[in-house]
């Protein structure tokens, strides 16, 4: 008997002990952040968004190179000796224009691998993570700044100095002995070139036009090691 | 108040129909809001928000949101289901839950049906609910909601008779089963409620009439007809749209009901804490609702304090505890009573 009361004491007790606690609670500052509004600030490294600085890209497509899921595309074309492109902001010579560089941020992982190889640094992760989109297309960032004209010079101008080099190269290789007839064909190619622009441009020397090859090789081998170690 | 409309639109069958439509002005923005401050109050003991957006300030509209969405919601009948019991439940929980408020006098001037049974009818009317509740868990043809409204009306069965026998403790000492009479009879300072009465054997009449009429209404810690982590939504698992906001809507009206028939009996109803201070038609309607209002927190402040009771220990509490506690009481209450004149 004297338990049975013992429990029903209990009982009201601890009920109103619970009731106190959660009285306490109902007071107490609540813990939810209302995300639109307010927002947590995201650790330093952390991985979302990809943006390019195009001014800085430099064509390299290390960074495609390395996506684990190809989700970076990049075209190039190369410039004419006689065009500046430019430095970058790290002191590098632009030597490619760059008229396609998508990122189909759909397919993106996040892991960041992109990241390293670049050379100027010119693709990065920000913290922006709000980019859904109604239309799965729209996730296919363009970054390439050219405009399709642009675009189409510039292939038309290599085109033309691709001729010419290759005119160049066959009328050496036709006329060894003399000298002077290869700079009667000088005067040759203005004619050609003269459309286009200026007709200074029109005489490259042989040695730069001789490396339209790869040109970037040396400073990747400099930088890769830098940003891994 | 019957009186007046008499004398405004003359006609007894209008004023009888306007009479019966008034509490239901009270009820549905009372059940349409509770839902909010359940949520408000639940979210804040969790230290949580609650909802924040709809309708700008700390989301009071919400509620709003989600009638309009359930209104428009396709009305499913399942092909297993009795048809006809299945559509025909949710309108008799409704009207069982309604009914009630036929005799609550809601304030000195507004009763809607000032019958000399009135607390008696109350207790009656409400059992019909149960019957709503059977129905709609049979007819649902589902596992669950049988389990749900059988967990329901065991529970309701059992914890009438400590109610009962609590009320019958007021009643006794009131003498009249009359809810204006009762009201008055409490009259003047907050220390003539009868709660205060009789102290302590009415007090715990209202503890045990509170208990009981938690396990009435189906609240937590007696929630188990609609215990979520094993009946899916109990009786009303089925139902959807409209139905289940009729439903909903039942759930609080009766919520709201218990509440009053406590305020009534134990808190003085309309009458001001104050004695003259503070009362009237008007001020007599703010009492009453903001006892009915602060037994309805109180319910919920037990809703997140309290885990939901096993079913031998709801039976427990119900026969073994509060049934010879109520015994006890009335007893004592009918010799004090006895003697005393």
């Amino acid at each position: 008997m004297g338990r049975y009361f013992r429990n029903i004491w209990d009982g009201i007790v601890t009920v109103l002990i619970g009731m106190k606690v959660t009285w306490r609670h109902l007071f107490t500052p609540s813990v939810t952040i209302q995300y639109p509004d307010v927002k947590l600030k995201l650790p330093e490294r952390a991985r979302n968004r990809l943006y390019v600085n195009m001014d800085d890209c430099i064509g390299c497509d290390q960074c495609a190179m390395a996506c684990p899921v190809d989700c970076i595309t990049i075209e190039t074309i190369k410039s004419t000796p006689d065009i500046d492109l430019g430095l970058t902001s790290v002191g590098t010579k632009k030597r490619l224009y760059v008229p396609t560089f998508d990122i189909d941020i759909a397919k993106c992982c996040y892991c960041g691998l992109c990241v390293y190889p670049c050379p100027t640094e010119c693709i990065k992760m920000t913290d922006v993570y709000e980019f859904s989109e109604y239309d799965r297309n729209s996730l296919i960032y363009n970054f390439a700044v050219m405009t399709p004209e642009e675009t189409d010079r510039a292939k038309a101008k290599l085109a033309v100095y691709e001729k010419e080099q290759a005119a160049k190269k066959a009328a050496a290789a036709a006329l060894p002995k003399p000298a002077a007839p290869a700079a009667a064909a000088k005067p040759a190619s203005p004619m050609v070139a003269a459309p286009v622009e200026k007709p200074a441009a029109a005489n490259p020397d042989p040695a730069a036009g001789g490396t339209p090859g790869p040109p970037l090789p040396p400073e990747d081998s400099s930088s890769n090691p830098e940003t891994r170690s | 108040m019957k009186e007046f409309l008499l004398s405004l639109l003359n006609d007894e069958t209008i004023v009888y129909t306007v009479m019966a439509f008034v509490p239901l002005v009270w009820v549905i923005p009372f059940a349409l809001f509770a839902v909010w401050w359940e949520r408000k109050i639940s979210a804040h003991m969790q230290d949580r928000l609650g909802p924040m957006r709809t309708g700008g300030w700390h989301g009071w509209s919400q509620t709003i949101a989600d009638i309009l969405k359930l209104i428009q919601k396709e009305d499913i009948i399942p092909s297993a289901a009795d048809r006809k019991l299945f559509i025909l439940a949710p309108y008799v929980v409704f009207a069982g839950s309604y009914a009630a408020y036929a005799a609550i006098p809601f304030s000195a001037a507004y009763i809607g049906s000032e019958i000399n049974i009135g607390l008696f009818y109350i207790i009656a009317i409400s059992s019909v609910v149960v019957v709503g509740l059977l129905m709609a868990g049979w007819a649902s043809n589902n596992k669950w909601s049988l389990f749900g409204a059988m967990r329901s009306a065991a529970q309701i069965v059992s914890y009438e008779i400590p109610v009962a026998l609590a009320i019958l403790a007021v009643v006794m000492v009131v003498g009249t089963f009359d809810m204006q009479q009762i009201n008055a009879a409490q009259s003047g300072w907050f220390w003539n409620w009868f709660v205060f009465q009789k102290f302590p054997l009415l007090f715990l009449a209202c503890l045990i009439y509170f208990v009981g009429s938690l396990a009435e209404v189906n609240r937590t810690p007696f929630d188990i007809p609609e215990a979520e982590s094993e009946l899916v939504g109990g009786y009303h698992t089925e139902y959807g749209g409209m139905r289940f906001a009729l439903l909903f809507l039942s759930e609080y009206a009766n919520m709201f009901a218990v509440s009053a028939v406590a305020a009534t009996l134990f808190f003085g109803g309309w009458n001001s804490p104050f004695g003259e201070f503070l009362s009237g038609p008007w001020w007599g309607f703010f009492w009453f609702a903001a006892k009915g209002m602060s037994f309805i927190f109180v319910h919920m402040w037990l809703r997140w304090t309290l885990p939901r009771l096993r079913v031998d220990q709801l039976m427990y509490v119900g026969w073994k505890v509060l049934v010879p506690f109520s015994f006890v009481i009335v007893l004592g209450v009918g010799l004090w009573v006895m003697l005393a004149r």
